[in-house]
């Protein structure tokens, strides 16, 4: 359990960390996905079971769904302004 | 990675490259209108050298003074997390006899397994309709945002293109009622097991979710349109509202004698728990598939 | 004193999140960024709070066959409190999320001092 642990806790500081520094969008938006799955298997350790369902139903459901939805947006409204352009 | 990469990746903290692949700020490329109209704040004022000067070595001191900030900030952090009592230990402050008397009577005096469900909605039920309250809120918010009338974030061509995607749709066909089926277990054994409302009820939003991309939304606005998604969550919400709040005008008995909490371990036990966790399981799944909605085509 | 902050090593953990999440906060420009940053200070408070209710060698606060001794399950209440914060969390990311399409819209641009610019020089104008 001890090494698991470790593992777990050193994956969620990388992702933490690989969110912030990532220069693209896209890339830093899967990371933060990945992040949360990770914190809620952390949620299962610290002995939160109904932490761990609702954290990977809302976190790495729902949320990231919106995220990618706003991305999707801008960039449909990029287009139609460039295409009016031409 | 190369000496001249990793230059070219610092100095481009300052250039602000971060969309996608392309550049952050369109304003440059699109077409400048005429006049310079009110409406399209396209061009910036030149600014005077003076404020230019400041503004670049603000730029420049800027990202330095906010690491070392971090770093006091981790410091004094992490003193702190020294003081506090040790991680794990059965004698620290945070347990004391309110816990003891949720854990002991908790079984007995609201009738749920589960010591969390009991607690957040009997011995606490106020923060849970102040929260539901608060996740009704932003949904109103949004909706007030995003509200688009003329019908029609998605460009036709591209719904065809998802709709007619097959592995998408073969996989939602087994996938979604699994889903569902999983969150309506979920919600009715909140008192059981782990879960409750809000896991239930974002998986059930997950799973409507999964639906409306794989096959439209035209099957789902038979069922859920702004009518009956308005006439659900008021319903829910007063349901929690009156089932707990006429206490505060009739003394402080609860209807014990109707609700009873009943042998612990059976699905309809443990007094109110039950409706308010259906409750409030409805109330998120229809805030869920009603962002997802919003966002997508600007409507319910 | 190293010996301490290795005992807890998941305070550690969630309040260095914290600082990097508040980091993100303040450096970066694009206000995609910012929402992710406030993510992830959300998600470290509440990896604190959920720790100071584990208790070392005793399960999660269900109980199991009638047995309803206080020596052998954790602490309910921070769990409790914390799931709260979680849907309240979620909440405020979609509301920035719906505040950043619209900003997006009405200036055409995601970076923050460009927005504040021409929103101070509409100001200005009239």
């Amino acid at each position: 359990m001890d090494a698991i642990e470790l593992m777990l806790l050193g994956l969620l500081l990388v992702c933490g960390i690989a969110t912030c520094l990532s220069r693209n969008l896209l890339v830093s938006l899967v990371i933060f996905m990945a992040y949360s799955v990770v914190m809620s298997i952390v949620w299962v350790l610290l002995q939160a079971p109904d932490l761990a369902i609702t954290e990977a139903a809302v976190g790495a459901g729902v949320s990231s769904v919106l995220l990618f939805l706003t991305l999707k947006k801008i960039r449909d409204i990029r287009k139609k302004v460039q295409d009016e352009k031409k | 990675m190369k000496k001249s990469e990793f230059r070219k990746w610092l100095k481009s903290w300052d250039a602000g490259e971060f969309d996608f692949t392309e550049a952050l700020s369109d304003r440059a490329s699109l077409p400048q209108p005429d006049g310079g109209s009110k409406d399209h704040p396209w061009k910036l004022e030149p600014i005077n050298r003076l404020e230019q000067g400041e503004i670049k070595s603000f730029r420049k001191s800027y990202p330095f003074f906010a690491v070392v900030l971090c770093c006091i900030m981790i410091g004094f952090l992490l003193l702190t997390v020294e003081h506090l009592p040790t991680f794990g230990a059965p004698d620290a402050p945070a347990h004391n006899e309110v816990m003891e008397r949720y854990v002991e009577k908790g079984m007995e005096e609201t009738g749920a397994v589960n010591v969390v469900a009991g607690v957040i909605l009997d011995y606490r039920a106020f923060d849970t309709l102040g929260e539901s309250h608060v996740l009704y809120t932003a949904a109103t918010a949004v909706f007030i945002l995003l509200l688009s009338l003329k019908g029609g974030g998605e460009p036709e061509r591209e719904r065809k293109i998802m709709q007619s995607d097959p592995l998408l749709k073969s996989t939602a066909r087994i996938i979604v009622p699994l889903v569902i089926v999983y969150g309506i277990y979920v919600i009715f054994n909140g008192h059981l097991g782990p879960g409750g409302g809000f896991s239930g009820g974002a998986v059930i939003g997950g799973g409507l979710i999964l639906y409306a991309i794989a096959f439209g939304f035209e099957p789902l606005d038979k069922i859920l349109n702004l009518k009956v998604y308005r006439m659900i969550v008021l319903c829910a919400l007063c349901f929690y509202s009156l089932a707990k709040c006429y206490s505060f005008f009739c003394g402080a008995n609860h209807l014990e004698t109707i609700f009873s909490p009943g042998k612990a371990g059976m699905i309809f036990s443990a007094g109110l728990i039950l409706p308010l966790n259906i409750a409030v399981g409805i109330v998120v799944a229809c805030t869920m598939y009603g962002f997802y909605s919003i966002f997508q085509r600007g409507r319910i | 004193m190293l010996q301490t902050l290795w005992d807890s090593r998941v305070n550690c953990i969630a309040v260095i999140l914290f600082a990097v999440g508040f980091a993100t906060l303040l450096l970066h420009r694009n206000l995609f960024k910012k929402i992710l940053g406030l993510n992830i200070m959300d998600t470290a408070s509440c990896l604190l709070l959920t720790s100071l209710g584990y208790i070392e060698g005793r399960t999660a606060p269900i109980i199991v066959d009638g047995v309803t001794d206080v020596q052998r399950y954790g602490n309910p209440l921070p769990a409790g409190l914390v799931l709260t914060g979680i849907v309240v969390s979620v909440s405020v990311t979609a509301v920035m999320l719906a505040l950043t399409v619209r900003l997006y819209e009405r200036y055409h641009t995601l970076d923050l001092d460009e927005i504040y610019m021409l929103a101070r020089q509409e100001e200005g104008e009239k």
